[in-house]
C-alpha cells in the first residue's frame, strides 16, 4: 500500500490525485498531496508511474498498513526504481519495447 | 431538452449537477471502454467516457503484463488457437464468435502498432505483438481517446442508468468524486465497460472492478450469461497483490514442512486452494532455467516488483502464497450479448470487455489476460460502433426524451435505516473469497450464502439513501451483492463440474447440461438455459445417453 509522498522530493503537480484509479490522495493548496484513504490502496503501483520526480513509494504489502523510510528507499535506489524498469524515465526509454513475453509466455 | 422525473429528489443531494449531452456514453475507461469510445467516435459520434477512476490506469489491465490471443491469419494457426480451448471450456465457446475476435484482435493490435506501441523485436529484427505491457497500452489508449474527441470523465463513477418511456438505455447519472458534483450524460446509446467484479479482493488493479454494469444493466432489465464461471482465483504472494499466475508454471509448491503438493501448478490452481484449507502453502520458482531470469524480469517488470521490494529472490527461495478471489475478472460470467454489436437484451444497451459475458470465446473457462484482453478490444470496437450507429438511427432528437432514473438501491430512499456499505461488501466477501464455499460449490453450501445474501440484498432494498459520501461505496456494496446472488443462483442450476465450476456432490461433467446459463432479476432471480453452439465429442454425449 501506499505509504509515501516525499516532501523534498515533490513538486506538488498533483498528477498522483488524478492518476490513482482509487482516490487515495487529496490535494492541498501549494503543497504536497496528502494519503487521505490508505486502505483504498489496491498496490497496483500506477501512482509510482505517474509521478515525475519518484516521490511516492508503495510497499509491496497489500494489506498492511506501514509507514516508509524515505532515507533507506532512496539510497537503495528504491524510488523511481518501477518507472525506470518500465522505461518511464529520462534514460530509461530502451525499456519500453524489451517485452520479453514472445520468449517465455506466448509464440507471437 | 427533456425532463427528468423527480420521484429522486427525496435522497437528500445538496451538490449541483453537470449535463452532458452525447450520442454514445461509455461507462468505464480500461481496454473495452477505450476501444469502443475511440471507434465510436471514428464513425462521427460525440462521445463521453466515464471512468470510475482514472482512464489510463483503472482496471485489470494497465498495472499488469497482459498476454494477447493474437494469432497470424494462417488457417492451420487459428484451427489450433480454437481447438485448444474447447474443452478447457467445456465446449461453451462459439466458433464464429472466435473467428470474429481473433481477425479484428489481429486488425486492433496493427492499429496499436501504427499508433506507435513500441512493440519489441527478436534478434531477427521482427516484431514481436503477443504482448501488450498495461501501462504503456493504457496510456497509449488514453491518448487516443482524446485524440478522438471524446470528453473524458475521470474520478466520475456511474451510479444508475437513465431509460426512456419505452425502456430503451439514454444516458446515466453518476457522482464527480474529486469536483464534488453531480454529473448527468443524455445519450443515445450507452456501452458497459465497468469490468467484472472481484469482490474487492485487492488482486491487481481489481479493486475498481465491483460489478457496478452488471447491476446497472440489471436494473434496466439486461440478462446476464454464465455467471456460474465466475469463481477465478489468481496465485499472488501471500503478503502481495500481484495475481499474476503466469510465472507459476516455473514453480512448486510446497507445504510447511518442505513436502511438495503433487499436481500443483498455475494450470492446476484446486489443488493449491485444497492445501490452503489444511495449512499455508509456499511456493519456489525454481524450475525455471537460470538463463530465463532475465527474459522473465522483462516480460513482466511488476511480477517482481513485490519480490524485490520484500527482499525475495523466488527464483531460490520460498515465500507464502494465497489465492485471491478475482470472480467474474477472470471468470466468463457478464452481460449476455445478443448481437454481433454487442448488444445487451436492452435496446440502446451495449456491454464490452470484462463487464460482457466472455463465454462466445472462451465458454466456461478463461484464464484472463490473453483471451480476455483480445476479448476487450474486439468487443469494445463492436460495442463502440453498435451503439453510434443505434444512436445515429434515433437522431439528434434523443435528447428530447423523457428519462427517468433506473437505480435501486442506494440512489433511492426506500425508508429504513442507511447500512453501513463496508460492512455489506465484508458480509457480501464472507459469501465468496472461502474456497470451500465458491472454488468447491455443494448445493447446501450454495443455498446456505444465497439465504443471507438474499436477506442482505433485501436490507439494501428496504433501507434509506445513501449521502454523497457513501453512495459510490453503497452502490459498490450492491452491485456486490447481486453479482454473489446472480453467480450462486447459475451456480445451484448447473449440477455438473464443467469449465471453472465445481460442484463437489457433482464432480463430472454431465453431457445433458451442454448448455449456456441465462440469470437476472434483482428481488427475485431466475436462471433459464440456452443450448451451445459449439458440438460436444460424440463419447461424451454417447455416455450420457
Amino acid at each position: 500500500m501506499i505509504e509515501l509522498v516525499s516532501e523534498s522530493r515533490c513538486i506538488a503537480c498533483n498528477l498522483c490525485v488524478s492518476a490513482c484509479p482509487v482516490n487515495v490522495f487529496d490535494a492541498v493548496p501549494d503543497s504536497p498531496p496528502v494519503i487521505a484513504r490508505q486502505d483504498d490502496c489496491q498496490t497496483c503501483f500506477m501512482c509510482e508511474l505517474y509521478c515525475p520526480v519518484d516521490a511516492l513509494y508503495v510497499s509491496p504489502e497489500a494489506d498492511r498498513i506501514g509507514t516508509a523510510d524515505e532515507s533507506l528507499l532512496a539510497n537503495a535506489g528504491t524510488l523511481g526504481g518501477y518507472r525506470r524498469a518500465v522505461g518511464w524515465t529520462k534514460g530509461s526509454e530502451r525499456q519500453r519495447s524489451t517485452d520479453q513475453s514472445f520468449r517465455v509466455l506466448n509464440k507471437y | 431538452m427533456g425532463s427528468i422525473d423527480s420521484n429522486f429528489a427525496s435522497v437528500a443531494d445538496h451538490l449541483g449537477t453537470r449535463e452532458h449531452v452525447a450520442d454514445v456514453l461509455v461507462i468505464g475507461g480500461g481496454p473495452a471502454g477505450t476501444w469502443a469510445a475511440v471507434r465510436a467516435a471514428s464513425l462521427g459520434a460525440r462521445v463521453v467516457l466515464a471512468d470510475k477512476g482514472f482512464c489510463g490506469t483503472s482496471g485489470a489491465a494497465a498495472p499488469s503484463g497482459n498476454g494477447v490471443w493474437y494469432i497470424p491469419p494462417d488457417p492451420k494457426l487459428r484451427e489450433e488457437a480454437m481447438a485448444g480451448r474447447e474443452q478447457l471450456g467445456g465446449w461453451l465457446a462459439d466458433r464464429d464468435w472466435m473467428a470474429r475476435v481473433l481477425d479484428q484482435t489481429w486488425d486492433n493490435i496493427h492499429q496499436l502498432d501504427d499508433w506507435g506501441y513500441p512493440f519489441p523485436k527478436d534478434d531477427d529484427g521482427t516484431p514481436r505483438r503477443g504482448s501488450l505491457q498495461g501501462p504503456e497500452y493504457m496510456r497509449l489508449m488514453r491518448s487516443r481517446v482524446k485524440r478522438a474527441g471524446v470528453r473524458i470523465l475521470d474520478h466520475s463513477p456511474a451510479l444508475e442508468l437513465l431509460v426512456d418511456d419505452s425502456g430503451a438505455v439514454a444516458g446515466a447519472t453518476g457522482i464527480s468524486r474529486q469536483a464534488g458534483e453531480r454529473w448527468l450524460v443524455r445519450a443515445g446509446a450507452v456501452v458497459i465497460a465497468t469490468g467484472g467484479c472481484a469482490f474487492l479482493s485487492r488482486a491487481l488493479g481489481c479493486n475498481v472492478l465491483t460489478g457496478d454494469g452488471l447491476l446497472m444493466g440489471a436494473e434496466v432489465g439486461a440478462e446476464l450469461s454464465s455467471m456460474e464461471f465466475s469463481n477465478a482465483y489468481g496465485i499472488a504472494p501471500a503478503f502481495s497483490s500481484v495475481t499474476k499466475t503466469a510465472f507459476y508454471r516455473y514453480a512448486r509448491f510446497l507445504r510447511e514442512d518442505g513436502s511438495v503438493i503433487e499436481g500443483a501448478s498455475g494450470h492446476s490452481r484446486s489443488k493449491i486452494a485444497k492445501a490452503l484449507l489444511q495449512g499455508p502453502v509456499y511456493a519456489v520458482l525454481d524450475q525455471a532455467a537460470p538463463d530465463l531470469h532475465d527474459a522473465l524480469r522483462l516480460a513482466q517488470p511488476n511480477f517482481f516488483l513485490p519480490f524485490d521490494r520484500a527482499g525475495i529472490d523466488p527464483f531460490t527461495q520460498r515465500f507464502a502464497v494465497t489465492l485471491r478471489l478475482e470472480g467474474t475478472v477472470r471468470g466468463t460470467g457478464g452481460l449476455r450479448i445478443t448481437d454481433k454489436t454487442c448488444a445487451t437484451s436492452v435496446p440502446g444497451l451495449y456491454a464490452a470487455g470484462d463487464a460482457a459475458t466472455r463465454e462466445l470465446i472462451c465458454g466456461g473457462f478463461t484464464g484472463g489476460g490473453s483471451h480476455n484482453a483480445a476479448w476487450a478490444m474486439s468487443s469494445g470496437a463492436w460495442a463502440g460502433a453498435g451503439a453510434a450507429d443505434y444512436a445515429r438511427q434515433l437522431g439528434s432528437n434523443h435528447v428530447a426524451r423523457h428519462v427517468h432514473r433506473a437505480g435501486s438501491t442506494a440512489v433511492r430512499d426506500n425508508g429504513g435505516q442507511q447500512l453501513d456499505p463496508s460492512e455489506v461488501a465484508s458480509a457480501v466477501q464472507a459469501e465468496v473469497f472461502p474456497y470451500e464455499r465458491n472454488y468447491f460449490r455443494h448445493a447446501e453450501r450454495l443455498q446456505d450464502s444465497l439465504g443471507r445474501l438474499d436477506a442482505l440484498w433485501q436490507a439494501q432494498r428496504h433501507s434509506r439513501g445513501a449521502d454523497n459520501t457513501r453512495v459510490i461505496r453503497a452502490r459498490e456494496a450492491a452491485a456486490m451483492t447481486a453479482t454473489a446472488r446472480w453467480m450462486y443462483r447459475s451456480a445451484l442450476a448447473r449440477t455438473e463440474t464443467r469449465g471453472m465450476h465445481k460442484r463437489e456432490e457433482h464432480p463430472g461433467l454431465d453431457a445433458k447440461q451442454h448448455h449456456l446459463i441465462t440469470v437476472g432479476g434483482l428481488d427475485e432471480i431466475w436462471t433459464s438455459t440456452r443450448p451451445a453452439t459449439t458440438p460436444q465429442p460424440d463419447v461424451l454425449t454417447k455416455e450420457a445417453a
